[in-house]
């Protein structure tokens, strides 16, 4: 225990003094982005590594609470910023939606009706235009033309976001939230209210990815459907967050949105420039390998599968 | 009444093909229990190849069919033994590999494509394209309806293949209960291998039918997963029967949608119809029938 505390300790401090080290705006903007996707695959790995509902749509989330912020600024004319505290709450009201329909399924079917209902949210995004610009998409002006105070945000999201996660999983809603993976009918026969749970990590899991999604239209300034929607470049991106860094493990999904984002950024810059300039134009078939490879090597991450890795390493040697 | 017959039966026509890409889903997710979201994308790879018999060999696209549908056969074979056989000896939590796989596959494939053919926008201009008949005011378009009658040739192949030989028996014994079959001394690894084969193979069919009608693109696929299971839920998962209908309801839903909703409301109406069916008739129409 007090070994976690100093590791915890030497790491927030590292975090905290990078941006006084790396004066590099390129590689602050990466830390960003990989502390945003703390936050996501971290709010995946609540309901999907914990509560066992796998969900395929965590791009709806996402981007209800990018587009609250940026329907906020761009038809009400207040500031995006507001978006920050709206766009978790309206996320968690799409959420509920989402669980009344979806929750009626188990299993394969409920990842299934995910992916239609994502589906369904990113053609209302393309077609309602009056709302939301259709594919024009919504543009902002940048509020700091510096990285830093985004990148304290980032992290003090992707820190607020893991500590409520831990708090959660300790708590009695934790205990019920695995009962419920490991057999619903058995957890309802204990007089779990099943529904009631998968709701309520649906909700902490939406508000999280909401406010992420509010979080990048203040960053990036700009979002239309095709981003902030996507299936793969969301969706599935968060899940594979998950999944390489180690599912039902706290530190899996941080650990996994720094590989994920280390890794697609190293090919999308055709490895630091060395590579030919083909190498650039195929990240995103290099994401779709790493997708297979991923599931047949490490399908239960890098924290996960530790032993396993720590075993090939000592045997090599 | 003339534009609502018209609707009708471009509905129907169109539908024939959306049966035969739903029917290999089906057969997958019948046998495996799994969605192969890499559905439209191995049909988007079928049309390429169609697309390159016709441009370089001067194929015609019906011809094509007797070979792509081999090509994507072994395609498919390959996919199941080496990609998503293996994952079924990992011990995980999450039990959705295999659809994550496919949809890596997808990623992969199109990816693929978009390298060797660029995202520019292709087509097959074959003579017969642009022509039409009329059968009572009604206006029949060439290619739609030799496709619609070549999907129904195959349909029919299908089931006698599936109900007659000894391998489609074995399809179907395994699909309907996995252990059981195995006992009986099916080879179910082998099983799975042949009939993601089919599936591809099927889906391949429906590519060479639809590209004397549509522009090929890499992203061509992705609607056509999202059709394939839209059809497969409608018609009950594992059910062939049910995929025929479902195939049929979504093509002339859409049309319908298209015609009286708005044309860019199309792709929404399959997936509304999806919700619904999961909603209030979980099973698909395979409950109402119980074929």
């Amino acid at each position: 225990m007090k070994r976690n505390r100093l590791t915890i300790a030497i790491l927030a401090a590292v975090f905290l003094l990078f941006p006084v080290a790396v004066t590099s705006d390129y590689y602050r903007h990466l830390a960003i982005l990989a502390l945003m996707w703390v936050v996501i695959g971290g709010s995946w790995n609540l309901l999907a590594g914990y509560t066992g509902q796998i969900s395929f749509g965590h791009a709806i989330f996402f981007g209800t609470g990018a587009y609250a912020a940026g329907i906020l600024a761009d038809k009400l004319g207040l500031s995006a910023w507001w978006g920050l505290v709206l766009g978790g709450p309206a996320a968690v009201v799409m959420g509920l939606i989402l669980g009344f329909i979806c929750f009626r399924l188990r299993g394969p079917y409920f990842a299934l009706a995910t992916i239609a209902a994502g589906e369904i949210c990113r053609l209302i995004a393309v077609n309602w235009e009056s709302m939301t610009n259709g594919m024009v998409g919504i543009l902002l002006i940048q509020s700091f033309r510096s990285k830093v105070p985004y990148y304290y945000l980032a992290l003090a999201l992707a820190g607020g976001s893991m500590l409520v996660f831990s708090l959660v999983m300790k708590s009695k809603w934790g205990f019920y939230f695995v009962s419920i993976r490991e057999d619903q009918d058995a957890a309802e026969s204990l007089g779990i209210n099943a529904s009631l749970y998968k709701n309520l990590s649906l909700a902490i899991s939406a508000f999280f990815t909401g406010t992420a999604g509010a979080f990048y239209l203040n960053y990036m300034a700009f979002i239309d459907p095709e981003v902030v929607f996507s299936l793969p470049y969301i969706s599935i991106m968060a899940i594979l967050v998950a999944i390489i860094g180690g599912v039902a493990t706290i530190w899996g999904p941080a650990v996994g949105a720094f590989i994920m984002v280390g890794v697609q950024e190293t090919f999308r810059s055709a490895i630091f420039g060395l590579a030919p300039k083909w190498v650039s134009q195929s990240h995103a078939l290099v994401f779709g390998l790493m997708v297979i490879f991923v599931i047949l090597y490490l399908a239960n991450g890098v924290v996960g599968d530790w032993p396993k890795i720590k075993r090939l390493v000592v045997r090599s040697r | 009444m003339t534009v609502f017959l018209q609707t009708l039966v471009s509905g129907l026509l169109i539908g024939g093909i959306y049966a035969l890409i739903g029917l290999g889903m089906t057969l997958i997710m019948g046998v495996m229990g799994i969605i192969n979201l890499a559905h439209g994308q191995l049909m988007m790879v079928a049309m390429y190849l169609t697309y390159a018999a016709y441009t370089y060999l001067h194929l015609d696209p019906y011809l094509a069919l007797f070979v792509v549908m081999p090509c994507l056969f072994f395609l498919g074979c390959a996919v199941q033994k080496f990609l998503l056989n293996p994952l079924m000896d990992v011990e995980t939590i999450i039990p959705q590999n295999q659809v994550l796989m496919t949809v890596g596959i997808a990623i992969v494939l199109t990816e693929v494509a978009r390298f060797i053919f660029s995202s520019t926008y292709l087509s097959v201009r074959t003579s017969y394209s642009t022509k039409v008949f009329f059968l009572g005011g009604v206006s029949f378009n060439w290619p739609m309806t030799v496709a619609f009658l070549l999907a129904v040739a195959l349909t029919v192949t299908l089931f006698w293949f599936l109900l007659k030989t000894d391998l489609g028996r074995s399809i179907r014994a395994t699909a309907q209960d996995k252990e059981a079959a195995i006992l009986m001394g099916v080879n179910s690894r082998r099983i799975t291998i042949i009939t993601y084969g089919l599936g591809a193979g099927l889906v391949a069919a429906a590519g060479c039918l639809l590209i004397p009608i549509f522009y090929l693109f890499p992203d061509i696929g992705r609607p056509f997963t999202t059709k394939a299971f839209v059809i497969t839920i409608l018609g009950g998962m594992g059910s062939t029967v049910g995929a025929i209908f479902g195939g049929l309801t979504l093509g002339i839903a859409e049309s319908l949608g298209a015609t009286y909703i708005g044309m860019s409301y199309k792709e929404m109406v399959g997936l509304i119809i999806f919700l619904l069916v999961l909603i209030f008739l979980p099973g698909g129409l395979k409950r109402l029938t119980k074929v």
